[in-house]
C-alpha cells in the first residue's frame, strides 16, 4: 500500500525525524493561508502516488503566496501524468505546501527487505536526489548498506557506519545516527516493504532534513495496523483494480487489449506472456485464486467485461482445489448478462475439466475451446477480428 | 527415488481440522502418504476423520507417532508461530502452505530456523511431492504426476502443475516436485533444491520454472553453471510484466533490473541452462534435452 508525501513525512516526525515545516491544502485558499505562514517564498508539491512529479510540473517553488495559489489551483483537480503514472496521469485532490531550504548536498538513505539475506537493509548513498536504481547500475560503490539482524535490531556501530560513510561531519554523526535508527524503527514498527528519505538534505545551516519520503507498505502486514490502513487513498488507484481488491482478486491493470482471468499467479503470468507471444498485449493481470467459488470466477469475469479496453478475452484454468465446472458456470454467469458480446478463447484443464467445457460449450455464448496454451495464443490472434 | 519425502515420511498436519487443512489432508492420505497427526491447540484427544490422532502441541504428536514432516495450513497470521513450533520440536521437513505471511515474520522464522536442523519449504507454495513413492505433500492434483527421473522446482503453484501435465504427457515422469514459493522470503531456494537434484542418483534431469522479483534465479544460475552436470530446462514467466506492479505472489515484483525476466533468462542461458521458448513447450524441450 502507498500513502502520499504528506503522511509519510507525519509518520517520520511521529518518530523524531525531522521534516521541512509545511502543511497540506485541498484549495487555492488554504494554499495561499499555509504558503503566508512560510514567509516569502515556498515550494507547493503536488500529493500523487507517483515519482517523477518534479519533471511533470508537479512541484513548484513561488515567492509569494498569490502564486502558491495560483500554481495550487492549476494542480488541484487535475491529473498528473508522470513517467511513473499511465497516460492518464492520477488525480490531484492535495498539495503540500513546505518552506523551502537552503541545501548544500543531498543524500539518499532507505530500509527495504533485502531477500538474498533474509532480513531488513539500509541503503545510504552521498548520491542524493537521484533515481537510486540508476545509481546502483552506474556507480554501484556510491552506494553503502547495512543488514539488520532482526534478532539484536540496528545496532549504532552500524548507524555511525553509515554516517561517516557519507563524509558527514564529526557534528552531525551523532544526529545522523540517530536519525538512521529512527528510519529502521518507522519501518519494523509500521512493517514497510520501503522506507526511503530522497533526498535527505544537509541545510546550509548544517541541519539534516527529510527533503522528500516515501513509505511503502507489505499488503500482507496491514491487518495488524489499522492506522496505516487509514491512510490509504482510493482515488490514486486505478478502479479496476480497486474493484478487484474489494473481491479479493489479484488483478492489475495493463495496456493491451486481451483480458485474461487465470487460477494461480505464476500460470498468469505465463498466460500473459503466451498473449504477448501471440503478438497481442494482455489487458490485465489476473489471479483469480486457488480456492474461488463460482461467484468469485463471475466477479472476476466482469471485471475483464467491464473494462473498455477488453476486445477479447483468455481464461486459463488449471483445475485443482478450483473445479473447472465451478470456473466454467462463473463464467457463463456472468457473459450471459454482458450487453456486448467479446470473443472467448477457454483453455481447460485438470479437475472436473471435461465437465468445464460441456457447459461452455452448452451456453450461446460462442466459446472457443483449446486445448494448450500454444492453441490459445492461436485462437487470440484469430480473435483479432 | 526421490529428494526430501518418500516412502519413510511420517506426516503431521497442523491445522488438520480447519476447511483447507482437512480437504488436503484426506487427499494426501488418499494419494499414499502416510498421514500419522494432526495438530489443533484444543482439539487433542480428539481422531480427525476417525483415521488420524489430532494433538494440542507438536512436542506431543512427534513423541506419540514418531512424525517426520509437518504441513502447515494455520491461516496468516498464526503460521509463523505453527513453523516455529515444528522446528522448536525438531521436525526435520516442514511445508507451509500458508499464503499472505507478513514478511518481517518470515525474517524473524529464518533466524530462528538459522541454527535448526530443519528444512521449511515456502511459505506460499504448493508442497512438495514423490510421484513414485506415492507421498504428496501439498495442495498439487495428484493424478498428473507419474513416477519417473525428472526433477521438477519452481516459485510457483499452477504453473508447475502445467509443466508436470506436459511432463506426463510426454512421457516422462517425475522424481519429485517442489514447489518453494511465491514469497520474498522461503525457506529453501532454488540453489538448495539443485544441489538434492544434482547429488539424487534417481534424478537425471531437471525442470526450474522461475519468474520475475528478486535474483534468486541468478544465484542458482551460477550455481548450475557450477554445480549442476545433468541437463536443466529452465522457464522464467513474467516476461510482460509492468515495473512496481506485484503480480499476484508477493515476490513477483520488479523493483531493479536484476528482478527482471531478460535478465534471469540471461543469466540462465549463459550457465548452460536450456530455456523453453514459451510456457507451452516445457515438456517438449525436456525431452529433447533427454534425447528422447
Amino acid at each position: 500500500m502507498k500513502i502520499h508525501e504528506y503522511q509519510a513525512k507525519a509518520v517520520l516526525a511521529e518518530f523524531g525525524i525531522p521534516v521541512p515545516r509545511g502543511g497540506v491544502a485541498s484549495t487555492a485558499e488554504e494554499a495561499a493561508g499555509i504558503a503566508a505562514e512560510m514567509g516569502e517564498r515556498s515550494v507547493v508539491k503536488a500529493q500523487v502516488h507517483a515519482g517523477g512529479r518534479g519533471l511533470a510540473g508537479g512541484v513548484k517553488v513561488v515567492g509569494s503566496p498569490e502564486e502558491a495559489a495560483g500554481v495550487a489551483d492549476t494542480l488541484l483537480g487535475n491529473r498528473l501524468v508522470t513517467h511513473q503514472t499511465g497516460p492518464d496521469g492520477v488525480p490531484v485532490t492535495r498539495v503540500l505546501i513546505e518552506e523551502t531550504a537552503q541545501i548544500a548536498k543531498e543524500f539518499y538513505l532507505a530500509v527495504v527487505i533485502d531477500s538474498g539475506s533474509r532480513g531488513p537493509v539500509i541503503m545510504a548513498s552521498e548520491a542524493g536526489g537521484m533515481d537510486i536504481e540508476e545509481v546502483a547500475a552506474t556507480t554501484p560503490e556510491k552506494i553503502l548498506r547495512v543488514n539488520v539482524d532482526v534478532v539484536i535490531g540496528l545496532q549504532p556501530f552500524q548507524c555511525r557506519y553509515l554516517a561517516y560513510g557519507l563524509g558527514l561531519p564529526g557534528e552531525l554523526i551523532r544526529p545522523a545516527s540517530a536519525l538512521i535508527a529512527n528510519l529502521y524503527r518507522v519501518f519494523e514498527a509500521k512493517d514497510c516493504s520501503l522506507a526511503e528519505i530522497n533526498p535527505l538534505a544537509l541545510t546550509e545551516e548544517g541541519q539534516l532534513v527529510a527533503l522528500d519520503a516515501k513509505l511503502d507498505f507489505e499488503d500482507d502486514a496491514l491487518a495488524r495496523h489499522p492506522e496505516v490502513r487509514e491512510m490509504r487513498d482510493t482515488d490514486q488507484e486505478d478502479p479496476l483494480e480497486l474493484e478487484a481488491s474489494s473481491f479479493d482478486i489479484s488483478y492489475v491493470k495493463l495496456d493491451g487489449d486481451v483480458g485474461c482471468m487465470v487460477n494461480g499467479a505464476g500460470l498468469a503470468m505465463a498466460t500473459m506472456d503466451s498473449i504477448t507471444m501471440a503478438e497481442a498485449m494482455p489487458a490485465n493481470f489476473l489471479d483469480v485464486g486457488g480456492g474461488a467459488s463460482e461467484e468469485q470466477v463471475a466477479q472476476a469475469f466482469r471485471l475483464l467485461l467491464s473494462d473498455p479496453q477488453v476486445k477479447r478475452i483468455l481464461v486459463n484454468v488449471f483445475g485443482g482445489i478450483l473445479r473447472c465446472d465451478v470456473a466454467a458456470r462463473g463464467i457463463v454467469a456472468a457473459a450471459e448478462e454482458a450487453e456486448d458480446r467479446v470473443p472467448i478463447v477457454v483453455r481447460m484443464l485438470g479437475t472436473n475439466a471435461d465437465e468445464g467445457k460441456e457447459i461452455l460449450a452448452q451456453s450461446n455464448l460462442g466459446v472457443t475451446l483449446v486445448n494448450d496454451l500454444n492453441e490459445a495464443a492461436d485462437a487470440i490472434r484469430q480473435a483479432a477480428g | 527415488m526421490s529428494i526430501l519425502v518418500d516412502e519413510n515420511t511420517r506426516l503431521l498436519v497442523q491445522g488438520i481440522t480447519g476447511r483447507e487443512g482437512s480437504f488436503h489432508a484426506l487427499r494426501c492420505m488418499e494419494y499414499g502418504t502416510n498421514l500419522v497427526a494432526g495438530v489443533t491447540p484444543g482439539r487433542g484427544g480428539t481422531m480427525w476423520e476417525d483415521k488420524v490422532p489430532v494433538f494440542n502441541t507438536i512436542g506431543q504428536a512427534v513423541d506419540e507417532t514418531g512424525a517426520n514432516v509437518a504441513l502447515i495450513f494455520v491461516p496468516a497470521a498464526f503460521a509463523a508461530d505453527a513453523i516455529l513450533e515444528s522446528a522448536d520440536a525438531g521436525i526435520p521437513l516442514i511445508a507451509c502452505i500458508t499464503e499472505g505471511i507478513p514478511v518481517m515474520d518470515m525474517v524473524r522464522v529464518s533466524r530462528f530456523l538459522e541454527d535448526k536442523p530443519s528444512r521449511l519449504i515456502g511459505p506460499n507454495c504448493p508442497g512438495l511431492i514423490s510421484p513414485g513413492s506415492k507421498c504428496k505433500i501439498g495442495i498439487m492434483p495428484g493424478n498428473i504426476h507419474t513416477p519417473g527421473r525428472v526433477g521438477v522446482v519452481s516459485r510457483s503453484g499452477t504453473l508447475t502443475y502445467e509443466a508436470v501435465n506436459q511432463l506426463t504427457a510426454l512421457g516422462i515422469g517425475q522424481s519429485t516436485c517442489v514447489g518453494i514459493g511465491g514469497d520474498p522470503i522461503v525457506g529453501t531456494s532454488f540453489v538448495d533444491v539443485l544441489e538434492l537434484f544434482q547429488n539424487d542418483p534417481d534424478t537425471d534431469a531437471i525442470v526450474m520454472i522461475g519468474e520475475i522479483g528478486g535474483s534468486k534465479e541468478q544465484e542458482a544460475a551460477e550455481y548450475i553453471r557450477d554445480h549442476v552436470t545433468k541437463p536443466v530446462v529452465s522457464l522464467i514467466v513474467g516476461v510482460t510484466a509492468p515495473p512496481g506492479k506485484r503480480m499476484g505472489h508477493a515476490g513477483a515484483i520488479i523493483t531493479g533490473s536484476a528482478a527482471r525476466a531478460e535478465e534471469k533468462v540471461k543469466a540462465l542461458r549463459e550457465a548452460g541452462a536450456q530455456i523453453a521458448p514459451s510456457p507451452a513447450e516445457i515438456g517438449v524441450t525436456m525431452k529433447a534435452a533427454l534425447g528422447l
